[in-house]
């Protein structure tokens, strides 16, 4: 188990820093990721709403372990990672973790619920999207492995959910 | 249309005309959006960008009727015209910098752009000069309805159109309005300024300069918050808030004329005499001087200029402008003469002839 860059205790956040292209791991423990993602001085002109967004993921107590094991079926992606990153992984994310986003929401907006302008084009067709982006990922996967007979059936798949609907 | 040719031009927000346009320079719009087939930016690996472009591609031709936009792989760019479109305000900083697949479509007016795969697959942008946020919302809404009947967008009818920073998520709108104000700068008001923006959940930041310094007095003013207030409420709210931001400006502005008439015509003479005449000047000093000569204009001290001028001259004598326009890559020194040669000859270029050159 990695220690923390600023003390001995274990390190339990992982953070990946890029700058100018360049990857930099930072493991940290719970405490010196809290003050590492926490804005500082040298930054006064940053947006304010992003800045909320680090300051809330930073200090989020609440069921870290449930947070680990939760992941989006879609893009792999855990809440965890979205601790680290400050994105989401892909458009079922806002679906996988809805509780836990409410109160990022609330913090953030002070609002949790969209009343603005709505897509003219039938709802439904966003969850056939979603289903694409499963299949895409299995394909990925498929491919990687070489199972090149279940890719061209996920492909024929993908192909006939890419269909337009039926007006 | 080869990126060369933009120099010959200004975009037309910077005209100088519109509502107010003497202390507001341009109203933007910027809606984010993202395909719901595909993951997010960051999460998208190389053939899923090569899709989204494509498809994003295909369907801007499709809207060659109402807009006829010109389309450029920012990947395949080298830095110096990312920089012009930078400069132009046509694509982000971050769209520059950043790696992968991604690029712009813009029509030649330059007052609608679109990023792709920037932060969300979508960036879509309306500008126009001077204080004009409803024209510039009715432009942003046809066009984000034309997209959108060709494309499936990522929505989610609790949390609105989904993208990849919850800060956007909503309606995914950024309202800004960008603002000249050398008075309230001069008179040391701005952080009053900042202060009340920033109760009413107002960002402010300057337009220009590295870092965190502003320069040339200008400053833009949006919205923060994205969900649970409609798109017409979020413009509104900022349409209540700039006209007094431009009050405070022409009062400031007004006390300077009147308690300090001579220094502030000595002063914006001193800044058109430098730009006139100067042989190598910085992007910093002439910032601030051109700002100078827009207010003195703008008061009526300097008449034998042009606004629109002015306004282009802000984006002509940029880094990457000056090398377009001269056509060979600069280093800074040779930059600094070579905006100064460029200031000479369009400051005097429309000078009446009376005489003494």
């Amino acid at each position: 188990m990695k220690k923390c860059q600023k003390c001995s205790k274990p390190a339990t956040v992982h953070i990946t820093e890029i700058e100018k292209h360049t990857p930099n791991e930072i493991h940290l423990c719970e405490t010196h990721a809290q003050q590492y993602l926490s804005p500082g001085e040298e930054q006064p002109a940053q947006n304010t709403a992003v800045s909320i967004l680090a300051q809330y993921l930073s200090t989020g107590t609440v069921e870290l372990e449930q947070r680990e094991i939760k992941s989006c079926p879609m893009c792999d992606m855990t809440f965890s990672d979205f601790r680290d990153q400050q994105r989401l992984g892909c458009p079922h994310d806002y679906e996988v973790f809805q509780e836990e986003l409410h109160p990022l929401l609330e913090t953030i907006h002070s609002e949790t619920t969209h009343c603005g302008k709505v897509p003219k084009r039938a709802p439904g067709a966003s969850q056939r999207r979603v289903q694409i982006i499963k299949l895409r990922n299995d394909l990925k996967r498929a491919i990687a492995e070489e199972n090149f007979e279940d890719a061209a059936n996920l492909r024929d798949q993908i192909h006939n959910l890419e269909q337009p609907l039926p007006e | 249309m080869r990126l060369q040719e933009l120099t010959k031009t200004s975009g037309e927000w910077l005209r100088g005309t519109g509502p107010d346009s003497d202390i507001v320079i341009s109203s933007r719009i910027r809606l984010a959006r993202n395909l719901a087939q595909f993951p997010f930016g960051n999460r998208a690996d190389k053939h899923e960008q090569q899709e989204i472009e494509e498809l994003l591609c295909q369907y801007f031709q499709k809207l060659k009727g109402k807009w006829k936009f010109h389309y450029f792989n920012v990947e395949e760019l080298d830095n110096l015209d990312r920089q012009l479109l930078v400069e132009r305000q046509l694509i982000s900083r971050e769209l520059a910098d950043s790696e992968g697949v991604r690029g712009v479509a813009f029509v030649r007016k330059e007052n609608i752009s679109v990023m792709v795969n920037e932060e969300d697959h979508l960036r879509i942008q309306a500008i126009q000069s001077g204080f004009s946020l409803e024209k510039v919302w009715k432009e942003i809404e046809r066009l984000d309805d034309a997209i959108e009947e060709h494309v499936d967008y990522a929505f989610h009818q609790n949390f609105g159109y989904l993208t990849a920073c919850p800060t956007n998520v909503g309606t995914g709108i950024r309202v800004s309005v960008m603002m000249h104000l050398p008075a309230l700068v001069i008179t040391n008001q701005m952080e009053k300024v900042f202060r009340a923006l920033s109760k009413i959940n107002l960002a402010v930041r300057g337009v220009y300069g590295e870092g965190s310094q502003p320069m040339g007095d200008f400053y833009q003013i949006s919205n923060q918050l994205t969900l649970g207030k409609s798109e017409q409420e979020i413009i509104r709210n900022l349409q209540a808030v700039v006209p007094n931001i431009i009050d405070y400006e022409r009062q400031a502005r007004e006390a300077l004329v009147k308690e300090s008439r001579q220094e502030l015509h000595d002063k914006v003479s001193r800044a058109h005499g430098i730009l006139k005449t100067a042989h190598t000047i910085s992007s910093e000093e002439t910032m601030h001087l051109l700002s100078s000569i827009r207010m003195g204009f703008n008061l009526g001290l300097l008449d034998d200029l042009e606004i629109n001028t002015i306004n282009e001259l802000f984006i002509h004598t940029q880094p990457a402008h000056l090398q377009k326009i001269r056509g060979s890559s600069l280093d800074s020194a040779e930059r600094n003469a070579e905006r100064a040669k460029f200031l000479r000859k369009h400051l005097r270029a429309v000078e009446k002839p009376n005489g003494d050159h």
